[in-house]
Order: C-alpha cells, then structure tokens, then sequence
C-alpha cells in the first residue's frame, strides 16, 4: 500500500497571494500580435482594401465597363500640380484608360475579382498541398504515390492543361453559374490546381524531419493518435513556411489570372481585374504612368500587407517569441 | 581656312562615293526583326507568313508584285500579257521568257527545268504543300528551251498569274530538291534550312525559330547589289520589342507587322531612329453573322448547321441595325490609326474591284432603334429588348488580341445603345484558327453569333476569295468542320454569279461582276460586316534606304535595292 | 541511403513512361491544329493534305509508340555517335556509326529522329541549340537569385526587424508582386532607350571568345538576368529568412551558445544546417524550372531560350516538339526532387526513407 495523494498542494508550493484569472491562450496571442506595427498596419489595410473593393461601388457609382470616348487618356487629378495644361477631371479623380473609362471604378470592380481570385485560390492551393505534403510527409506508405504525383503534375504542360479545361468545363459551368461565376470558378481551380505543389513538397520535407523529433515520439509514447499528432504537434510547426508559401501565393494568383485572360481563358475582356489592368497599361507606361502605378501598388500593398500579417501572426502564435 | 575646305570636299565626297558608285556590300550590316520567329525557309512546306518572307530573300519567284499591286518581273524578262503574246488568246496557257546568264548562287546555270521541278515539286500528292492551290488548274508544264517554260491550263485561266508570281511560290533548285519529292520533302533539313537561291542573299546561319544570319549571294545577277554584306534576321519577341528596337534604339532597320495602338506607335516614333510606314493591301476586319443557330441546347452534330437559321440573325433587319450601330471610324481611330481605314467592303483593292459602298460609315444609332422596332423586337424595361419571349442576347467571340478586345468593348456598348445584349468571348489564336474539330471554339465551328477576325486574298485576284461563299462550302460536321463559308451563306444567285466570274476573262467585266459579289454580301445581306482595312505597319529606320512597302508581295521583296542613307 | 536511391532511380523509369503517356494524351486531347498558323489563304483541303503529311493520320498509340521509339532508341543512339565522333571527352573512342539518317540521298533502311512539324527537323537539335542562351540567361539569373537570396534570408532572420530586414522584406515583397511583363520593359525603357547603356534584344549568334565581347555578352545579359534574379532572390529569402527565424529560438540554439560555440558557428552551421530543409526544397523545384525557361523575360527581351521553343511550340501545336520539351523537364523534375530528398536525409540524419 502506499500512501494516498496528497488532496491539497503542499503550503510551500501554493502562491502567496489570490492569482490572476487564468488568461486565455488566444488572449496572448491578441497582446503579442498588438505589438507587430507591421502586422497591425497590414491588417488594416487589408481591412480597408476589402471594404473598398466591396462596397466601394456603392460611392463611387461610375459603371467600371462604361467608355466614353471623348473623356479617353485623361490624367488623374494630382498631374494638375505641376502641370496645368494636362487633362484631368474631377469627373475622373484617377484619370481614364485608352478607351475613357473610369480608373478609379475600374480599380474597385478589378480589385473585387482580382482579391477574390486571389484570396480563393491561395486557400485552395494551401489546402490541396497540405493535405497532400502531411500525408506524404507522415504516411511512409502514400510518400511514393503521392510524390509521384506531384512530379506528375509538375511537369505538365500548363497551356494545353488549361484549354483542355476550359473545353471540357467551360460550357457546363456557364450553364450552371452564368458567365463570370463560371469562369471565377474555373480559374480558381486552374491555379488551384497548378500550384499545390511547391506547398507540398515544402511540407513534406519539414514533416519528414519533424516526425523524428522527440517530442513527436512522446506524442506517440503518450498515446497520442496520428490525427492528433498531425494537428497539435506537426502543423504548428510548418506554419512559417506555409505563410510564406500563402503569401507569395496570393501574389502569383492575381498575376496568374492576367495571364490567363492573356491565353484567352480568363474572365471576358470587358471585365477588369488588377492584373489586367497593369498588362494594359505597360504599353504605354512612359506616357501615362500613373496606369501602371495604381494596379502595381494595389497588388503590391496587398500582398506586403498578407507578408507582414503573416509575419505577425506567426510571431503571436509562436510560444517561444511571445512574451518576448 | 581654303585647306580646311578642301579636306572637307574631300571628305564629303569620300562620304558619298559608296553611295554614288554602289558597290556590293558597300553598306555593312542591315537588321531585320520579326516578332514570329521564322521556323523553316520553304514556303512550300510551311504557309506561315514569317516563314514565306524570310525564304524570300533566297528565292525568287518569276515576277512580283511592287508596292501599287502592279506586277513586276524577276527572273522573267517580262510579264507575259495577252498583248505581248505570252498569254494566249483563249487563256488557256502562258509562256514565261527567262531571263540570259541567270545562276543560282552556288554558280550553276538557272534553267526552265528549275521552274518545272518546282511545279512537280509542289504538285506531288504525298508532298503536303502548302501552295498546292497556286497550281491549281495547271494541266501540264512544258520547257521548249532552256529560257521557256510554258504552262498549259484544264481550263482558260482568267488570272494566269498564280504560279510563280509573289512570294508564295518562288523557284527552288531542282539539283538541291531532286531526291525530296513527296513524303521525303518532311526530311530535307538542310535543304530546307538553307535553300540555293537566286537572290540577292544566301543563308549562313539558320536557327530555327530563332535568327537567321545571311550573306550578300556572290552569283547575284545584278553585280552592284545588294549593297548590304550581311543580314540579320531576328524572330521572336513581341511587336513593343521589335518596334523599340528599330524606332527607340536603332538596333535594327525594319521591324515587322507592328500591330501597336497608334498612340503607342506615335510614342515610338519619338524615339527619333526611325518611322511606322503603312500600306495598305486586302486585310479586312470583318464581324461575321452567323445564319444558322449555335445554340448549345441543339444536338452536337446539328449546332450551328445549316438545317437550324439562327432565331434572331436570320433577319435581315436585326443584322443591319448590328451594322448601323457601329462607328467604323471611331473604331479604326482607336485601333488603327494611320494603319487602317475604315471600310464596308470585303475587296477593299485593288482599285478596280474595290466597290463604291460607303452606306455604313455613318453611325446611326436611331436608325438601328426604329429598324429593330420594325423587327418587332421591343425594349425590355432592363434596357434589352424581346421578341415573342427571345431577348436579342449576342455572344461576340473573337481571337485575343489587344486591339480586338477594344473593338469588342466599344462594339459591346453600341450595341446595347440599341437593345442588344452581349456577351464577349476571346479565344486563344491557336485555337481559335486552328481546325481542330474536337474544339468548340474554333472560327470554322462558330459556336457563337458574330465573330470577328481578318482575312485578305493572295496577290490582285478576288476569284478564289469570292468564290468561298457558295452554298454547301460551310464548315460542317460531314466535312470535318473544314469549309470557307464561315457565314454559312447560301444563295443560287450568288453562286452562278461566282461560275460566271471564272468564266470571264476580260478585265471590266470581271471587275464589275467582283462588285455585285462583294456587295451582296456586305451591304445587300449584311451577312458580312466589314469594319477597318487594315494596313501593315512596318517600322523603318531613318538611315535604310530603298525600302518599298508592298503588301501584295513579301515585305522583304526589294531587299537588293536597299542602302544606307548616312 | 544507397538502395534507396538506387530503388528511387529504378522506379523513376516506369513513372517516367507514366508522365510522357499522361503529356501525350493530355496533349492528344487538348484543341489545337499544327495549321492553326498558315493563314487563312491556304484552303482547307491543302490544310487537310499537309496534315496528313505529317502523319496526322495515324491512330493514336501508333503516334505514341513511335514517339516512344524515336526517343529512347534512335536518340540514344545518335548521342553515342556524337560522343564517339565529335566530343570532346569521348572523341578518343572508336568512332561509332549506330544511327543512319534519313535523308535525299538514303537507300534503304534509316532511322527517323523526334522530327518537329514546324521546322521539319530533329528537335533534340533545336533543343541543344537553346541551351547556351538558356544557361547563361535563365541558370545564371537563377544562380544570382540563390547568392544574393541565402545571405539576405539568414542577416534578415537574424536581426529581425532591424532596418535590413524591413527593407529587405518591403523590397523583395514588391519585386516579387511586381511581374516580369512590367519590370522587362521598365528596364527597357530605363537602360536601352533612355540611357542606351544596354542592348535589349538579345543576340544569340554572339561567341564570346575575348574580353570585348565577353563584355558585350554581360551586357546584353544584365537586363534579363536582374528581372529573372529579382524574382528568385524576393521567393528564397522569404524562405530562407521563415524557417532560420523558426529554428533561431530553439532550444538547441541556447545549448550550443551555452557551450561557447562562436555566433558565427552557431548561426552559420547549427541553425542554418537545419533551416536548409524548406529552403533546399524550394531550390530543387526550381532548377527543371530553369530548363523550361522563363517565357515571359524571354519574350521581352527576344532571349529565345528554351522557354520561347515551348510556348511557340505550343501555340503552332508542335506536338513532337512540346512532348519532348515537356518529357525532358519531367525527367529533371523527378531527377531534382530525388537529389532533394537525398539532401534531406544528408542534413538531418533523423530521416530515414528505408
């Protein structure tokens, strides 16, 4: 027989004053992530791209497709500082394309696409390449099929890939969703599926080292399923690559989805996007470079505002930096 | 100070010497860029543009066609006519006269064989070339002597002027060829990577889909030319490279087919080396109206035939009000500049065929609503209208092109001025003038209502263009969705008039008979809608001389008369 | 380690034969026309005639089987001859004559190579023409890229937001985003026509055999190589600089500092030794990507590289030309991601594939 536990702590150990409610975990991360400047600039603003391109329609209510002719090539506003003579138009705040239509709406309609092409794309390439890159990495049995696969998928030829797809899926997907959801959803699932692999092959290789470390084999000496090794104790530490994988990502989505519109697959011709809008404008960037400024800058911000919000969250999230 | 004067003399007239007694080779490097990349040099196995021009410089046909379309003779002493008696009086055969002492540039004597081979060559079965319809209708080729080759016809050939004229079908040595007849003409690399011509360049160097490097040919018939030593001729790239390169840099001389919006070709100009110059040929933007029904709730096999009229195109009024709504100037000021004009014929030239229509140059946008309103097609309170349930909805497709996605946008917003709604689509070129008949999407199947794209006829004979448009030449799935008749246009008058111009051998007649044609398609039918004639832009350097632009022959044609001005 | 490479390489060769047939149908099935580029003057029955010229015709497996044929039978056989003949380093040996050509003057039995459809000539030729602009632009951009991106990525992750990274971030974020069909021409613009320092179409006849035109060579390369470098340093820093931030708090870190192990030592063998594993992965996809070129920098700047081969290959429907494109960048791919899993196990020693 040997002694029963003790019930109470013993007085040495105990505090000597009243402690504080326990803090939740997601609490921390909220303080840590308050003090990445960086993060908290780019969430903003991403906060405020999204509301713009979403709601931004309903203030500035210029049809984005409409031309006008007589109002072509006009500059935007602030080219009336230092040069008088140039055509602005309060009408036109950011000027007007070859065609005379409006840039500032053209921004807000090609941001909604382009950020929803974007956004949807990413998400779907970083969940087809984890699953495939965890299973891969932890599964010793799926490694050679699935690696396989993706050198499979790697070496295919994107062009014939994707007029294949757009022959086979065009016409239904018109039918069911009409001609721009048709074609949002078959470009999303052509980048999605064009570009899972770098992500995968990423995570496997990180799991492949970190399912021999120790603390994976005390999750394993503890009982602990796969699934749940794989959630609580693998993925949390392949996230910084991922993040960066996510966000260069997003980046290449929205430039993909102009050069798609390029090979005839993307969104009809009439229907802006940022992308689109900057391989317009390159031709006569000499000219009028605020064409090509305002597309560049948006994609650009908004990919160094996902960076730096996932510089952020990583740092919160990280347990060893917190606190710091 | 009298010194220094007369050193300049001598100077200057040292610097004009090479100028005033030319000299083959005198002129140093001429550089020529292309943004298609040239794949192989015979235009008898590859009917691509880029690959028919860069063998121009190599081989020569018998005559060619100068900047105004007005034949000009090469290798022929003269252009054989019936008033000089080389063509005969039934027209039924030609007798071209070679010229005296011509060699091909490896030193060996240029014979009328060469000129039969090269038919022989071309009309092989096995051979798949890609000019076979420039012989077509040659019964036999007989050589008489070594400086006469006769071509006798099936029938009286009104234009007997499609074999050996223009760059489609030049004169290939018969030593060099002899052993690639037919199914072995696919093997004749070397041949076909570097022809023995007549020329006034040879091949050096020939990367294929890449440069070509030539030398000035030591054998050219005229001993001062070509003033050039060397050629380079760059592919690849895209035309804002290519134009840059010639108009901002001055790295090379010519650059070809600058399909450029005018503003950024103006732009270009200010680089300050060199110019955009157009000419203008036969190329002519078209819409298409499709007359049979594309709809995909119709059975494959049944899409877009013949057996289903289109529900809202075959009326004659809805297709004119298409046409009424568009502004064909403001569309060539947009797209084309300088380099297009705009147009409501399908033979814009030469001028004795080009018919007087000018109907659709005004804009009408009321005209095109009270037309529509007479159609019975009434607007919607959503600004389309409908008829008998039916909204006047449109899909527009069209290759992918920046200029044709601007024509698209502003076409889009005309039309919905009056009711239409539209749907754009563009497909990749490869595609899309591909003939591939599992495809939906290709230019012959027409799986919309309008398309548009360019087409143009070889050299200064409407016929065989005309002629496309009979009834039963539409792409169909019996045929493999090959066919001319991209309208699917079908009227008994039309064809007879098309046997009657094949049978008419005089000049006004046939013209005359071109202009009813041309016109019941356009402005009687409206089944075609003609838009802009394109011209080709080129971009020329300042200090290249002697280039003259002909559309109706290789860009390169006169590369021999070429110098440099400084 | 070794029978894993050794079984990896053996069954690299059915997966491989997998990929081509894959390409091949997918490219069979693919809308498309090798006479999508003769104009529309041709009329179609000649279409139709050249078409069957180039074999068109034939059933599909008869296509695949003689594609199969021409490629690792005939092809070996003309590379043994030029090794024995012509090279350099075998050109000691006997010469060998396995492979006759086909051509004019061939009686008899001859060998037919991976003939293109546009240039009716052997591809591998064409291939191996490309390769010297190919390397010099695409690899050597490539190699730049990595020196630059390694160095920036560890300082980054070391002083972490210092000025240094935050510029490198902000820079390397916008070069990134930025894509290649804008930063071309706005060199262009800059160098060739304002300066006219550089220039920008590229002159593949080019030898360089002395120190001029070794000098004209760097500068019609520079243009091309800062575009394609700027991409790959802005993707492998972030990598770079990720995982060395991931492994710069670990506990072993404090162990080996603790022991007295130099900064230098710690940061540039410990840390850095277990944050190549993403970094070596992201290296290892992109070298086959160097062989498939990079299109768009390659037709801005007139390069012709194999990238230019591939697309115009594409857009004419070349199929021999593309499948063997495409099959040569399989192999490299499955080549590469074997090197890199061997890498792994090299770097940390934990893993183990057997």
């Amino acid at each position: 027989m040997t002694d029963p536990m003790p019930n109470t702590p013993l007085n040495a150990l105990q505090d000597p004053e009243i402690t504080q409610p326990a803090r939740s975990q997601w609490r921390d991360v909220w303080d840590q992530f308050k003090h990445h400047k960086g993060a908290l600039l780019g969430g903003g603003f991403l906060i405020f791209v999204t509301l713009a391109v979403l709601f931004g329609d309903m203030i500035w209510q210029i049809d984005p497709k409409k031309l006008d002719i007589r109002n072509k090539d006009v500059r935007p506003i602030y080219t009336a500082i230092w040069n008088s003579d140039a055509k602005v138009s309060w009408g036109n705040p950011l000027g007007t394309d070859n065609l005379g239509r409006d840039q500032l709406a053209q921004v807000i309609a090609g941001g909604r696409a382009s950020m929803a092409v974007g956004w949807a794309a990413m998400i779907l390439t970083m969940l087809i390449g984890t699953t495939i890159g965890v299973l891969a990495g932890f599964f010793k049995r799926l490694d050679g099929p699935l690696m396989r696969f993706t050198d499979l998928v790697l070496s295919l030829p994107i062009l014939p890939l994707l007029l294949v797809a757009v022959t086979l899926f065009r016409q239904p997907l018109r039918a069911n969703f009409g001609p721009e959801m048709g074609m949002f959803i078959l470009i999303v699932g052509v980048i999605g599926v064009t570009s899972w692999m770098q992500a995968a092959r990423i995570v496997r290789g990180d799991i492949l080292a970190l399912k021999e470390r120790e603390f994976v084999l005390a999750a394993r000496a503890a009982g602990t399923t796969s699934r749940g090794i794989i959630f609580r104790h693998l993925l949390p530490n392949v996230l910084s690559p991922l993040m960066v994988s996510a966000t260069l990502g997003l980046a290449t989505a929205i430039i993909t989805e102009s050069a798609l519109s390029f090979l005839g697959v993307g969104f009809p011709s009439d229907f802006p996007t940022w992308g689109k809008m900057l391989a317009d404008a390159v031709p006569r960037m000499q000219e009028y470079p605020e064409r090509v400024m305002l597309p560049g800058l948006m994609i650009s911000l908004t990919v160094l505002s996902v960076n730096y919000l996932g510089d952020g969250l990583r740092d919160a999230l990280d347990p060893r930096i917190r606190g710091r | 100070m009298k010194m220094k004067s007369t050193l300049l003399g001598a100077a200057v007239a040292f610097a004009l010497a090479p100028a005033a007694m030319a000299e083959r080779g005198s002129d140093g490097h001429v550089g020529v860029i292309y943004w298609q990349a040239p794949s192989i040099l015979s235009p008898y196995l590859s009917g691509g543009t880029k690959d028919i021009e860069a063998s121009s410089l190599v081989i020569e046909p018998l005559g060619r066609f100068d900047e105004n379309g007005n034949m000009v003779p090469f290798l022929a002493r003269e252009i054989p006519t019936i008033e000089n008696g080389g063509v005969a009086e039934d027209l039924t055969s030609i007798t071209w006269k070679l010229k005296e002492g011509l060699v091909w540039s490896d030193g060996t004597p240029f014979t009328s064989a060469d000129v039969k081979f090269t038919a022989d060559y071309c009309m092989h079965p096995e051979g798949g070339c890609a000019q076979l319809s420039k012989f077509e209708g040659v019964e036999s080729i007989e050589t008489p002597d070594d400086l006469t080759v006769v071509i006798n016809f099936k029938r009286p050939q009104p234009y007997p002027y499609s074999a050996f004229m223009g760059a489609q079908s030049p004169i290939i040595q018969k030593a060099q060829y002899e052993n690639c007849m037919g199914a072995k003409a696919q093997e004749c690399t070397d041949a076909n990577f570097g022809p023995i011509g007549t020329g006034p360049f040879m091949v050096e160097e020939f990367k294929p889909n890449d440069v070509i490097q030539y030398v000035a040919n030591p054998n050219y018939r005229d001993p001062a030319k070509p003033a050039f030593a060397t050629l380079t001729l760059k592919g690849g790239g895209d035309a804002t490279g290519a134009g840059r390169a010639v108009m901002e840099t001055g790295e090379y001389d010519i650059a070809w087919n600058l399909q450029l919006a005018p503003d950024v070709l103006a732009k270009m100009e200010e680089g300050g080396m060199g110019k955009a110059e157009s000419a203008f040929g036969t190329l002519v933007e078209r819409i298409e109206m499709n007359m049979t029904d594309p709809s995909p709730d119709l059975p494959e096999g049944e899409r877009a035939t013949v057996a289903h009229p289109h529900p809202i195109l075959s009326d004659i009024r809805v297709r004119k009000a298409l046409s009424m709504a568009i502004d064909r100037e403001l569309l060539t000021e947009i797209g084309y500049g300088q380099a297009g004009t705009p147009t409501c014929n399908l033979v814009p030239a030469p001028e004795i065929y080009a018919s007087d229509n000018t109907d659709c140059l005004v804009q009408d946008i009321d005209g095109a609503n009270a037309l529509l309103d007479e159609a019975g097609w009434t607007m919607g309170s959503d600004g389309v209208r409908t008829k008998d349930g039916m909204r006047l909805s449109l899909l527009y497709q069209t290759s992918t092109n920046a200029v044709r996605q601007d024509f698209q946008a502003l076409i889009k917003q005309w039309w919905e001025e009056i009711g239409v709604e539209t749907e754009l689509r563009n497909v990749n070129a490869s595609v899309f003038f591909g003939g591939d008949p599992g495809s939906p999407d290709t230019f012959q199947k027409f799986y919309a209502d309008v398309e548009m794209y360019a087409n143009n006829f070889d050299g200064a004979d409407p016929q065989p263009y005309l002629a496309q448009y009979r009834c039963g030449n539409e792409p169909k799935p019996s045929s493999q969705w090959a066919g001319e008749n991209i309208n699917r246009f079908c009227d008994p008058a039309y064809d007879a008039m098309i046997d009657e111009l094949a049978a008419t051998g005089e000049l006004e007649a046939r013209a005359a008979l071109a202009k009813k044609m041309n016109d019941m398609l356009t402005k009687d039918t409206y089944t075609i809608v003609p838009l802009v004639n394109r011209g080709r832009v080129t971009g020329v350097s300042n200090t290249l001389g002697g280039f003259k632009h002909s559309t109706w022959d290789s860009l390169l044609w006169n590369a021999a008369d070429w110098y440099r001005t400084e | 380690m070794l029978t894993y490479t050794i079984r990896r390489l053996v069954l690299s060769v059915p997966t491989l034969l997998f990929i081509a047939l894959i390409i091949f149908l997918l490219l069979q099935l693919a809308p498309g026309d090798p006479m999508a580029q003769v104009p529309l003057t041709v009329p179609p029955e000649v279409k139709q005639k050249m078409r069957e010229a180039l074999g068109l015709g034939q059933p599909i497996h008869v296509q695949f089987w003689k594609w199969l044929v021409q490629m690792f039978w005939i092809e070996p056989q003309v590379f043994i001859d030029w090794l024995t003949n012509k090279s350099a380093l075998f050109g000691w040996l006997p010469d060998t004559n396995l492979y006759t050509a086909c051509g004019p003057t061939v009686e008899g039995p001859c060998d037919l190579r991976v003939i293109s459809w546009q240039t009716r000539s052997p591809v591998m030729d064409i291939v191996v023409q490309r390769l010297p602009q190919t390397l010099w632009v695409v690899g050597m951009a490539y190699v730049v890229g990595i020196l630059i991106a390694i160095p920036i990525g560890i300082y980054s992750a070391y002083r972490q937001y210092s000025v240094f990274d935050q510029a490198g971030t902000f820079i390397t974020m916008i070069g990134f985003s930025i894509p290649p069909f804008f930063t071309g021409p706005l060199l262009i613009v800059i160098f060739s026509v304002q300066l006219g320092w550089f220039p920008f179409i590229y002159d593949t006849t080019h030898v360089v055999d002395d120190w001029d035109s070794f000098v004209f060579q760097l500068q019609q390369m520079l243009m091309p190589v800062m575009v394609l470098a700027l991409q790959t340093t802005a993707q492998i820093s972030r990598f770079m600089r990720a995982s060395m931030l991931d492994n710069l708090n670990q506990d072993y870190v404090r162990t080996a500092r603790a022991k007295g192990l130099s900064e230098a030592i710690v940061v540039m063998i410990h840390v850095l030794r277990n944050s190549m594993i993403p970094v070596v992965t992201v290296i290892a996809l992109g070298v086959p990507a160097i062989f498939g070129g990079a299109i768009i920098t390659e037709v801005v700047f007139s390069v012709n590289g194999i990238g230019q081969l591939l697309i115009t290959a594409l857009f004419a429907n070349d199929l021999p030309m593309v499948l063997t494109i495409t099959f040569m960048f399989a192999v490299l791919i499955v080549l590469f991601n074997l090197i890199a899993d061997i890498l792994y196990g090299l770097l940390d020693p934990r893993i183990r594939y057997d």
